[in-house]
């Protein structure tokens, strides 16, 4: 199997795709002869044509707009958002018109609006954001967080070939940092099931995106330590549709959580985990359900502060021993 | 001037008079409260969405805005359905999850606008931008109001047609009030397409209660379209001749605006125009209003007929069924719901 990177597998997973399927296009800012912001898709268009690799004017609105139209007369359009922070200037199209458009009145809207997520790159409080609570609270959407570049080439093949619009949120800090054998056929990753990262007995970290290597960082060095904690992580993949019964089967397996995400804290995605835990495993549970996220602030520039931002494999640490001690 | 034949005037009549009556007849059954939620009409605009749909071929693509039901009627919408919909009955197009003029039909190419409704235009771009890349030589009529056209996604989208040079006809309904504000607060400049030069798109500005006027200033831009030209903007001015809604008096517009608005009623210029011009007689033309009474007694009725919808329903097309699902692998539509709600 070829080594690549999550970026690389993300392309391959694309042009594949564009390759099986005519009604597939991207379409975004800067994407075609430049490459992307990130030089995802370079080459593409040289391949493609730029009728397929489509660079647009800068307004999101338009473009996003434009895919939404297309999508319902039985095209298949990805969208590249540059960077995912821009994506609240298209909300209403997204929340609007392409998540109710099947419920309303029965038009299905398959698109992909994919783009950079997440901090840790000195990005700043406007190319580094985590937005995907917005749609994840938004029904008819569903919201794909890939963490491994077999991931995120199996989940964007699946987010193409989906019937119903996908916001597949890619991980910048893994784009060239994760390398791994990724498969060079045609495979698909289904949308909605959680991955087990790492088996584990003690207690469970449920996250996802970049998070899951800051659980397993975690993990390690409890082993290290020689504590005897052994820690399951739980990678999600996908929180719509969210694998309830991989969360709940990991937490009646360890009867400890934590749950762990880079978004901030108020009303994050573990705010939702914890109520499904509370319901469905209170039983099983020997501690209160406990949260590592960021702190609800902005992402900030500078390197010190935005360390201080992003959950940490320590922070973890920390959130098992409380955990354990309980 | 366009050329009249007896059968596109009748047909030009007859739609603009089906809209008036069942619009009149929706008023009323909002007023008897059998509707429940908001009323949108368009009295004194049928001209614009009669005179403009009505030059669409089968596999052309109508984006209609809340007043412009004849867009509707003239794509092969049966009455019944738009009252039944305003009802919020089941066998609706919308089977009761949205109202009014919500709605579409994409085998009839009705694409529905949204209550934001400046969003509907980068989305028929989209329609248009399938056309193109399927080299597929039809075109999308894209309708908003003034106001829309104070929005983002109007200037957005304008500018990308532009770009893209798309098959599209943007046609405004300027009937000068947005809800209560006038267009004098929406923007500074006198015209809608003083706006839209600004993005290299031509426009033509027409009377919207001649109905022949807008028939031919549409059937110009829709040969552009056609050809490959690119976008045109339609400016049809006209005006409200009611408040926004049905629950709105309008007490903000000056009476005086109404009383000379009246004096330009389209049907009764269009009747005028076929008398004159010896297309229809006037007993030709109360048959015909007869024939739109009765289909408007008949849409009422079947849309009362239609049941309501079933709640065990209510969660059925957040997402794709199982069989509307063409990727296999797709293992679960729907969320997943734990035993607590």
């Amino acid at each position: 199997m070829p080594v690549m990177t999550y970026l690389e597998a993300i392309r391959q997973g694309i042009w594949e795709e564009m390759e099986r399927d005519d009604r597939v296009f991207m379409l975004g800012e800067d994407i075609g002869a430049y490459g992307g912001a990130f030089k995802l898709s370079a080459g593409m268009q040289e391949h493609f044509g730029p009728n397929r690799i489509v660079d647009t004017p800068l307004a999101e609105n338009a473009f996003v707009g434009a895919a939404i139209g297309a999508a319902m007369m039985g095209l298949r359009p990805i969208v590249e958002m540059q960077f995912a922070d821009f994506i609240s200037t298209c909300y209403d199209l997204i929340v609007n018109y392409a998540a109710k458009a099947r419920y309303r009145w029965g038009a299905g809207v398959p698109i992909v609006i994919r783009g950079p997520s997440g901090g840790g790159v000195h990005g700043g409080p406007f190319h580094s954001n985590n937005p995907e609570i917005a749609f994840v609270h938004t029904p008819g959407l569903k919201v794909v967080v890939p963490a491994t570049a077999y991931d995120a080439k199996g989940l964007i093949k699946a987010a193409i070939r989906d019937p119903d619009p996908v916001l597949y949120f890619e991980h910048k800090l893994l784009y060239r940092r994760i390398k791994e054998d990724v498969p060079a056929d045609d495979y698909i990753v289904p949308l909605g099931q959680a991955r087990v990262a790492r088996a584990g007995t003690d207690i469970s970290v449920i996250t996802y995106g970049a998070m899951v290597y800051v659980a397993l960082e975690a993990a390690e060095k409890l082993i290290r330590e020689g504590n005897g904690v052994n820690v399951e992580v739980i990678d999600l993949r996908c929180l719509v549709p969210l694998d309830s019964e991989a969360v709940l089967a990991s937490v009646r397996k360890t009867s400890r959580v934590i749950l762990l995400h880079e978004d901030t804290r108020t009303a994050g995605f573990a705010g939702e985990l914890a109520a499904q835990i509370a319901c469905d495993a209170f039983d099983y549970l020997d501690a209160p359900v406990l949260r590592v996220t960021a702190p609800d602030c902005p992402v900030p520039y500078s390197p010190p502060l935005e360390d201080a931002f992003l959950p940490k494999a320590a922070d973890v640490i920390a959130a098992v021993r409380r955990s354990m001690a309980y | 001037m366009a050329t009249v034949t007896r059968e596109l005037g009748s047909r030009l009549l007859h739609t603009m008079k089906l809209m008036r009556e069942l619009e009149h007849r929706i008023e009323n059954l909002y007023r008897q409260g059998k509707i429940v939620g908001g009323v949108f009409i368009g009295r004194g605009q049928e001209a614009i969405s009669a005179g403009s749909a009505i030059q669409t071929l089968p596999d052309d693509v109508v984006c209609p805005s809340h007043r412009d039901l004849a867009a509707f009627l003239l794509r092969g919408l049966p009455p019944w359905m738009l009252v039944a919909n305003y009802l919020g009955r089941k066998d609706a197009p919308t089977r009761g999850r949205d109202g009014n003029t919500h709605m579409g039909a994409l085998p009839l190419g009705i694409i529905s606008y949204i209550s934001s409704m400046a969003a509907i235009v980068p989305v028929a771009n989209g329609v248009a931008f399938s056309f193109q890349y399927r080299k597929q030589p039809n075109v999308v009529l894209c309708y908003f109001g003034d106001g829309a056209t104070s929005r983002g996604e109007w200037h957005e989208a304008l500018n990308f047609g532009a770009v893209f040079k798309l098959p599209i006809v943007y046609l405004c309904n300027n009937n000068q009030y947005a809800y209560s504000t006038p267009v004098s607060r929406q923007m500074a400049v006198e015209h809608i397409t003083d706006r839209a030069q600004g993005y290299g798109i031509p426009c033509q500005r027409v009377d919207g209660n001649d109905v022949l006027a807008v028939y031919a200033a549409t059937g110009k831009a829709i040969a552009r379209a056609r050809k490959g030209e690119g976008p045109t903007l339609v400016e049809c001015e006209t005006f409200r001749m009611t408040g926004h809604s049905a629950h709105d008096g309008a007490e903000y517009v000056p009476q005086e605006l109404f009383e000379k608005w009246k004096k330009k009623d389209p049907i009764l210029r269009f009747e005028k125009y076929l008398l004159d011009h010896k297309l229809l007689s006037r007993r030709g033309i109360d048959e015909l209003y007869a024939k739109v009474q009765a289909e408007v007694e008949a849409a009422v009725t079947r849309a009362e007929q239609s049941p309501y919808p079933d709640p065990g329903e209510l969660l059925e097309g957040v997402y794709a069924s199982a069989e509307e699902d063409h990727s296999p692998q797709m293992t679960r539509g729907k969320r997943e719901t734990g035993s607590c709600q």
